[in-house]
């Protein structure tokens, strides 16, 4: 088989399309700052908030309840910092989230415990979905926050976010989802989730890197995590970042008009590579939930295997991925979510994260189907460890 | 390519990750003198070395590993190095030559080029137990301390004497407990011993 490159790392990120790409370099020559009042930096302005509107209607908002960020990460820390400020005024200081959340939401969680907040990390089931009793349980009238990703950059499952949402609001809580993986691959409804705070990235969309979104229910309470100018109704200081907003506004644009055919086509070829796995290789497991997935996410364990070692023989392929395997990480301990999930060490080492895109092709699944079989054999080969 | 792979690892890594020497076949018929085993399956990395040894001389060398790419690009190195030599010679192989005649591990990895080490050792100390000479080049009675990567309280001496005196410090020059940190409680008080003894 001659080699090509097959990138099936798209939860990590995604290409930039073209349509945004030429949009965008259009927009470079739109110089003017997009605050100022004379007639060029009204129209900055103007293309700006179109984009809102569009990155606002991907998730069912209006778009005077979006604001535009730095990216996902700094999304989330700005919900953490208001309820940091917010429990050192009086009142609610309780958060639950999940053992499962991006490292961005577990550390701004860990620094408001840190800050003597009380924080419940929850347990999820073997599918990874939170454990709804438990989330029941921790909820009390000291529950300032709730947050829950909504669908997991590792194994894909995608939580009850409806059930989730009304009992975060029944206890009168504030309810955040990190919806960074959910946006663009799943509908997404913040009146139907009644999230509080919903957080959004750009560059899993197909548009630019540096560019991701808030949203803020009208009444909920918002502390700037940068200071300054009166950009974004003072929530957001900083001048407008206008190619990549503009950029931002078309991916989500194209994305909500696309998302039926992604779903179809990414999940039929998810699929076809799952089945195509479980066929040809022997004792594998797969990972994550069977049917809350996202469409586009593909997670197995392959037993007697080391994890970094299959990523680094599949990128001599020309096949990108991800893995578990703390080898990988930088960290002595393989993927949080995975353990969480009940998996054994080594199984969570062994792991293999697959996920596809619009750009993927059946050749692309069968190109990894191609090579994967005899990679996996020949590593177990010389493991100690039996499949 | 060639480019985009070394930035994580060398040429000769690559090499010997690609086309790893010695590997153990379960279909040959490979007699060992000596067996060694070390590492955590639940730690992510495991080593068998196995040996042939004729007049404390290694002949052939056989092993295993579930590891990732270093674990196995160093141990194939280790492998190679050490036909021909004395056991006594192979004992006190350092990780860091292994390391250095790979081109060079990046730093979250000489960890893993340890691992095959202490399966040679392993390997060697199995030898020595069979031919009567248990802890011939260890002082009898050494004590593992941390049992991911086979680290005795000589070991930790060792790296006092070499200047270790605070737990990274040890943990620098060892990487003991840089696993699963079970040991750390033992070895801190071992630490302040030696560092009581030897320290300036």
């Amino acid at each position: 088989m001659d080699k090509r490159t097959v990138y099936m790392d798209y939860n990590a990120t995604t290409p930039l399309r073209a349509e945004v790409k030429e949009a965008m370099k259009a927009d470079l020559d739109v110089y003017a700052n997009a605050s100022s009042m004379h007639e060029l930096g009204r129209l900055a302005r103007a293309r700006v908030e179109e984009a809102r509107a569009d990155v606002a209607s991907i998730i069912g908002a209006g778009s005077d309840d979006v604001i535009f960020t730095s990216g996902g990460s700094e999304s989330n820390n700005t919900v953490f910092a208001t309820m940091f400020h917010r429990g050192r005024r009086g009142g609610r200081t309780g958060v639950v989230t999940t053992k499962i959340e991006h490292p961005c939401v577990l550390n701004a969680a860990r620094w408001l415990e840190d800050e003597g907040f009380p924080v419940r990390f929850l347990d999820v089931d073997n599918t990874g979905r939170v454990d709804m009793d438990q989330l029941a349980r921790a909820l009390g009238p000291d529950t300032l926050l709730v947050s829950v990703m909504a669908a997991n950059n590792e194994i894909g499952t995608i939580q009850d976010m409806e059930a989730i949402g009304a009992l975060a609001k029944k206890a009168g809580a504030y309810f955040h989802t990190d919806a960074t993986q959910a946006v663009g691959k799943i509908p997404v409804d913040v009146d139907r989730w009644q999230a509080d705070y919903l957080t959004l990235s750009c560059h899993k969309l197909y548009g630019p890197k540096g560019v991701g979104g808030l949203f803020i229910r009208k009444g909920a309470p918002i502390e700037p995590l940068i200071r300054g100018g009166h950009q974004e109704h003072g929530h957001r200081a900083g001048t407008y970042n206008n190619p990549g907003i503009l950029g931002f506004g078309l991916a989500a644009r194209l994305a909500k008009s696309e998302l039926d055919d992604y779903e179809a086509k990414t999940r039929a070829l998810r699929n076809r590579l799952r089945d195509g796995l479980l066929s040809a290789i022997p004792k594998i497991r797969i990972n994550g939930h069977p049917d809350f997935v996202l469409p586009n996410t593909l997670n197995v364990s392959f037993p007697g295997a080391e994890g970094e070692a299959i990523l680094l023989y599949m990128d001599l392929a020309g096949i990108e991925v991800s893995t578990g395997s703390a080898c990988a990480s930088g960290s002595l301990d393989p993927s949080h979510v995975l353990l969480a999930t009940g998996l054994g060490p080594e199984l969570a080492h062994g792991s293999i994260r697959f996920s596809l895109g619009r750009d993927s092709t059946e050749d692309d699944v069968d190109y990894v189907l191609g090579h994967l079989p005899g990679i996996i054999a020949r590593l177990r080969a010389m493991s100690t460890v039996d499949a | 390519m060639t480019s985009a792979f070394s930035w994580l690892y060398s040429d000769v890594v690559k090499d010997h990750f690609t086309n790893p020497r010695n590997v153990f076949s379960p279909d040959e018929d490979f007699k060992a003198d000596a067996e060694g085993m070390t590492g955590n399956v639940k730690c992510g990395d495991q080593m068998l070395f196995m040996l042939k040894v004729e007049d404390d001389v290694i002949k052939d060398v056989r092993w295993k590993t579930y590891g990732c790419a270093s674990a196995i690009a160093s141990t194939s190195m280790l492998s190679d190095v050490i036909k021909g030599m004395t056991i006594r010679d192979a004992y006190n192989i350092k990780p860091e030559d292994i390391a250095t005649r790979l081109g060079g591990l990046p730093d979250n990895k000489i960890h893993c080029s340890v691992l095959g080490d202490k399966a040679l050792r392993a390997a060697i100390d199995n030898y020595l137990e069979k031919t009567g000479r248990a802890g011939a080049f260890r002082n009898e009675g050494a004590k593992i301390v941390c049992t991911c990567l086979n680290i005795s309280d000589r070991d930790i001496e060792e790296a006092v004497k070499q200047g270790a005196r605070d737990w990274e410090g040890l943990q620098e020059r060892t990487k003991i407990g840089t696993v699963c940190g079970g040991c750390r409680k033992e070895a801190e008080e071992l630490l302040h011993d030696y560092v009581h003894i030897f320290g300036d």
